[in-house]
């Protein structure tokens, strides 16, 4: 089995059983991708899948053969942080830090989404093309990763700022 | 996780194939529920036919409506710029469950046969009669402040989880089946039981039988419908009681009216006692008030759960009052 991981051709073979999320820290060694609840429910162990995030404990590595997967240590570019990792660090978005490479790589692909005009639950107006961040959207967006220390003023302040918008409501 | 053997096919022919030739298969979807429930050893399949290549496209068809096919990802349904527009409660419905990480992955076929997330359903050390028929269920006197209170029976009172297929039903939407026999279709709302004795029979499917797609009749009045979801928090978290609603006015009189329900059925509970008490009335609070008692009369609650049926009474009117006054100020919008 093959698949791209932060930009190199990875190839195992493994059991069927194995999880994306176990594939990349048993097999791969790239254990910054945490194990929380390991049953889709805190988002510690999400992962961008050809740009979009996914819960890695609940796909199988068989499934995703052949994709391009980017976990948090493929987020730097040449020594350079990530925007949304400097913000982190500039805003205190951790505490005990196991949740943040689930926030950052949730944070990424929430931005892609946004980007490609997917609406919330909160949006107001479904049909409009545009959309309008606001504190209440990235909080909705960002409601599948859990941070047990309740870090989240720093969470939202630090993605609110990666942005490079303006975020007011 | 017990082991099993995986498949890929490109369509839905290879998929019956193969079903039909391996034993105790299971077709595989995003696996949001059902990789969980393997791991728990809840479902043990000995054969995964991965089906997530099949069409996820989505197409306009002759008569008006939209064609969605069901490997499409619930993230594309919902954003989908025809389904925001022409039928706003099935984005909205989408929207407001699981969180982005799972809309990513899951299909929408996945999404109408996920399983219940019933707690002693997943608790192999409990007694349940969905998972072994005839074991009892320990629901019934245990913790069921998230379990149903309609179409229940004494054998099982778990709630179906979808937010999508209560959207679905409202929408009158159909099935596309395929199977060993061919092809068929199916209301969406005949595609799951009631428990009855045999709550382990969820879906009104034949063996190796995969659904390709579902299709959305046209319905104008769909363009102000609304899905409106309460939990115990404010997102990522199933529904204490869901309701999608959608009013078409004739003058006062209510011409047409689609009311359903999530968060208190043993399945996605379209509201047709409620629905034939609007239909033709004046449409007043008190048309409304009699209408969901009509509906709520049938609601069998327990203990943990009896407080479902005034919060489903409260949400129910409230969304019919608010269609009425959208319905007021909106015209022919």
């Amino acid at each position: 089995m093959q698949w791209t991981i932060n930009g190199q051709v990875r190839e195992a073979e493994v059991d069927f059983r194995t999880s994306l999320l176990d594939l990349l820290r048993e097999q791969f060694q790239l254990s910054g991708t945490k194990k929380g609840c390991n049953q889709g429910a805190c988002g510690a162990c999400t992962v961008l899948v050809d740009g979009e995030r996914i819960n890695a404990c609940l796909a199988l590595a068989v499934q995703y053969q052949g994709r391009e997967i980017t976990t948090v240590e493929g987020l730097a570019e040449r020594g350079t942080l990530h925007p949304v990792q400097a913000a982190f660090i500039e805003h205190d978005g951790f505490q005990c830090g196991y949740c943040t490479p689930g926030q950052l790589c949730s944070a990424v692909g929430m931005a892609g989404e946004f980007e490609r005009g997917l609406p919330s639950a909160v949006t107001q107006d479904l049909a409009a093309a545009d959309l309008e961040w606001s504190r209440d959207e990235l909080r909705e967006r960002m409601s599948g990763n859990l941070c047990r220390c309740g870090a989240y003023n720093g969470i939202a302040d630090a993605i609110a700022a990666s942005l490079g918008k303006e975020v007011v409501r | 996780m017990r082991a099993f053997d995986y498949h890929q096919v490109a369509d839905s022919e290879q998929a019956i194939e193969q079903a039909v030739r391996r034993r105790q298969a299971k077709y595989l979807g995003g696996g949001t529920n059902l990789v969980d429930l393997m791991r728990e050893t809840v479902e043990r399949p000995q054969t995964l036919i991965d089906v997530t290549r099949l069409s996820r496209d989505i197409d306009e068809t002759a008569e008006g409506g939209l064609i969605i096919g069901a490997a499409a990802t619930n993230a594309a349904l919902a954003g989908d710029a025809r389904i925001r527009s022409r039928y706003p409660l099935l984005s909205r419905a989408i929207l407001s469950g699981a969180s982005a990480q799972i809309r990513n992955m899951a299909t929408v076929g996945g999404n109408l046969l996920q399983r219940t997330r019933c707690a002693y359903f997943y608790d192999v050390a409990t007694r349940c009669n969905k998972r072994e028929p005839g074991a009892g269920c320990d629901a019934l006197e245990g913790f069921h402040r998230y379990h149903a209170i309609l179409g229940t029976s004494s054998s099982c009172i778990a709630t179906h989880p979808s937010d999508m297929a209560v959207a679905l039903a409202a929408l009158d939407a159909r099935i596309h089946l395929r199977g060993p026999e061919g092809e068929r279709q199916l209301a969406v709302t005949e595609l799951h039981r009631e428990p009855g004795e045999r709550s382990d029979l969820e879906a009104e499917l034949q063996p190796e039988e995969l659904i390709v797609a579902v299709e959305l009749p046209p319905l104008p009045m769909a363009v102000r419908s609304e899905y409106r979801k309460v939990r115990d928090r404010a997102s990522y978290a199933f529904a204490l009681v869901s309701v999608a609603s959608m009013v078409e006015l004739d003058g006062e009189t209510i011409q047409n009216v689609r009311l359903a329900l999530g968060g208190v059925g043993t399945r996605p509970w379209r509201a047709w006692r409620a629905e034939a008490a609007l239909r033709g009335q004046p449409a007043t609070e008190a048309t409304f008030a009699a209408a969901v008692d009509a509906e709520l009369a049938a609601a069998r609650p327990l203990p943990g759960n009896a407080f479902k049926v005034e919060l489903a009474r409260r949400l129910m009117i409230a969304a019919l009052s608010q269609r009425l006054s959208d319905a007021r100020n909106g015209g022919d919008a």
